[in-house]
């Protein structure tokens, strides 16, 4: 847990970037488009940025205070930082790399157990490899080890998976959020991205042109975007694998069984549906060449932009369709009606 | 072939014993100047620049008289070392000297471009894992501008070797204590009959820059590689 309280200003060529937030608990994400000023956040937090005016305070003790000339240097902050691209020393292994803060860390404050962290970052087979052998993927794990290994009070994840393939970078977020929750150190995350920022954390600081604008959640943040993202709302459903049934996956979702065409190994996954890919029938079609009909009860009706967005509640699971206006009268979509979402098995998209 | 006599050994010998002092002793001067100038925000910046540059612009006897004027029994320098026993002009230490002021900004200015393409992120990220700007220092930033500082180290070695203008006017020309290769080529050429030694010690200093610069070439590319 962490308590942090940030007030602060600083000149930047054209613009006064500023923020000033503070916050309690675990996990605080960071959204914006790219220039808006995230990475800035991030650059003063650390100490690799010196504010023209404000405070931070962490844990109740300021790093920074302009008024009583208080700025620790960065290696006295404890705050541990994630770099968009890894940025490994190129002069050492894998193994050197990872202990470089470890190293620097008073032996007091050592909380990792090295060996626990490489079990859980999967990192012992590149433990004696140069860095220039990584994959992206690897490479970004050996950093985010570093970084914990540094036992910091809390950490920076600047776009960490932004530089990764687009199949890759979904399959990094099990291990963040499994070493996070088990070594139990507070994060703060930045990304452009909705559907990161929505698996990483609920609460989030939004920045808009240098400024922070506000504080949302990530679903709301979400919906927000409904009316102007190509695909709708991304549902993000996690689901348990059960079996596998003539080339296609069955998995379990809260008390109903879904069926995907591309599932995978692990007993449980991360799929994306997304809301335009929800088809809503008032009536149980008697057979479709979609899989999956799914009961649901309407729990809202809202305008999203051109479009209407409409919340389903499917036996305790939440579920987010978008359809025309004219549907709406034609169904009859009210809260409370009942309703079938069929949906087809190829519509899924695996993340993890 | 080329026959040489003691003198053109002793000179031999000392051009390299002269050359070697001169880039050892300036190598972690010249580091921290590259550091001070990639690296610092110090006000005089500019001016600290320029001034470690001035020898490559300056004709060498000027630099040389201005070294004598401050390090001869007058000068302000000079004398403060008398004082404790210690002479410097027209021994070998003043031509180690004179070579160490003309071939710094060439070792500065290697060590610099090898750091200025060090990645700042590097440097950000060795600091928020703990380490002071001093321990950056040691375990990024020496070791990833280590070719570079190879590379500067040869080319100093390499214009120590043929230092002329700023070593006859501080260390003279005194065949066995302060004579060099090319103060003993120029004695040659003064001396009736003598083109045949001097086109001998030419040769041998041929050689021998030829060498360094090879290797010097091939300490850049492997940097370069390395980098990449």
């Amino acid at each position: 847990m962490m308590k942090i309280d940030v007030s602060l200003s600083k000149r930047l060529g054209d613009f006064d970037w500023q923020a000033r937030f503070s916050a309690e608990g675990g996990q605080l994400g960071v959204f914006g488009p790219s220039g808006s000023g995230k990475s800035t956040l991030m650059n003063l937090l650390a100490g690799l940025l010196k504010p023209d005016s404000g405070h931070i305070r962490l844990d109740g003790s300021p790093i920074f205070e302009s008024a009583s000339s208080i700025n620790l240097p960065p290696e006295k902050r404890r705050i541990g930082v994630v770099f968009q691209h890894a940025h490994l020393f190129p002069h050492m292994g894998v193994r050197r790399n990872l202990l470089y803060g470890f190293r620097r860390t008073p032996a007091n404050e050592r909380r990792i157990d090295t060996n626990d962290l490489i079990e859980a970052l999967n990192l012992g087979p590149l433990l004696d490899r140069g860095v220039k052998r990584l994959s992206g993927g690897e490479r970004q794990r050996v950093a985010l080890g570093r970084t914990l290994l540094a036992c910091p009070r809390l950490i920076l994840m600047d776009e960490p998976l932004t530089g990764l393939d687009e199949g890759l970078k979904y399959q990094i977020i099990p291990y963040l959020k499994q070493v996070f929750n088990r070594f139990e150190i507070p994060y703060i995350f930045i990304s452009h991205s909705l559907n990161e920022m929505r698996l990483m954390t609920d609460r989030v600081l939004e920045f808009a042109q240098g400024e922070m604008t506000g504080e949302v959640s990530s679903e709301l943040l979400a919906r927000r975007g409904m009316g102007t993202g190509q695909g709708g709302y991304s549902n993000l459903m996690e689901m348990g694998r059960l079996r596998e049934d003539d080339g296609l996956y069955i998995y379990r979702w809260g008390g109903q069984e879904i069926c995907l065409s591309n599932g995978g190994d692990q007993d449980t996954g991360m799929f994306e549906i997304m809301s335009k890919d929800i088809t809503l029938f008032k009536r149980h079609p008697e057979a479709s060449s979609a899989r999956n009909m799914l009961q649901c009860r309407v729990v809202k009706v809202f305008e999203a932009g051109n479009r209407i967005g409409v919340e389903l509640d499917c036996h305790g699971q939440r579920l987010m369709s978008q359809v025309v206006g004219s549907a709406v009268r034609d169904l009859g979509l009210e809260p409370g009606s009942a309703i079938i979402a069929v949906i087809k098995a190829s519509a899924f998209r695996r993340l993890y | 072939m080329f026959e040489f006599s003691p003198t053109d050994w002793q000179a031999i010998s000392l051009s390299a014993q002269v050359a070697i002092t001169a880039t050892a002793v300036s190598l972690p001067f010249g580091f921290m100047a590259a550091y001070l100038l990639v690296f610092s925000r110090l006000p005089g910046k500019a001016l600290l620049d320029s001034l470690i540059n001035l020898p490559l612009v300056l004709p060498p006897v000027v630099v040389g008289y201005l070294l004598l004027l401050s390090l001869g029994s007058e000068g302000w320098l000079g004398a403060m070392l008398a004082k404790v026993g210690i002479r410097i002009i027209f021994t070998w230490k003043a031509a180690v000297i004179a070579s160490m002021v003309v071939g710094f900004p060439l070792l500065v200015r290697s060590i610099r471009i090898g750091m200025e393409q060090i990645d700042d992120h590097l440097i950000q990220a060795s600091r928020t894992l703990g380490a002071h700007w001093h321990d950056t220092l040691l375990s990024v930033i020496l070791p990833l501008s280590g070719r570079a500082i190879l590379a500067g180290a040869s080319l100093m070695f390499a214009r120590s070797l043929g230092e002329f203008g700023a070593t006859i006017i501080l260390a003279g020309n005194i065949p066995g204590v302060t004579q060099t290769i090319p103060l003993a080529i120029y004695d040659y050429t003064s001396t009736p009959g003598g083109d045949r030694m001097a086109l001998g010690l030419c040769l041998v200093s041929i050689v021998l820059s030829f060498g360094v610069l090879v290797l010097n070439e091939g300490l850049v590319r492997r940097f370069r590689k390395g980098v990449k």
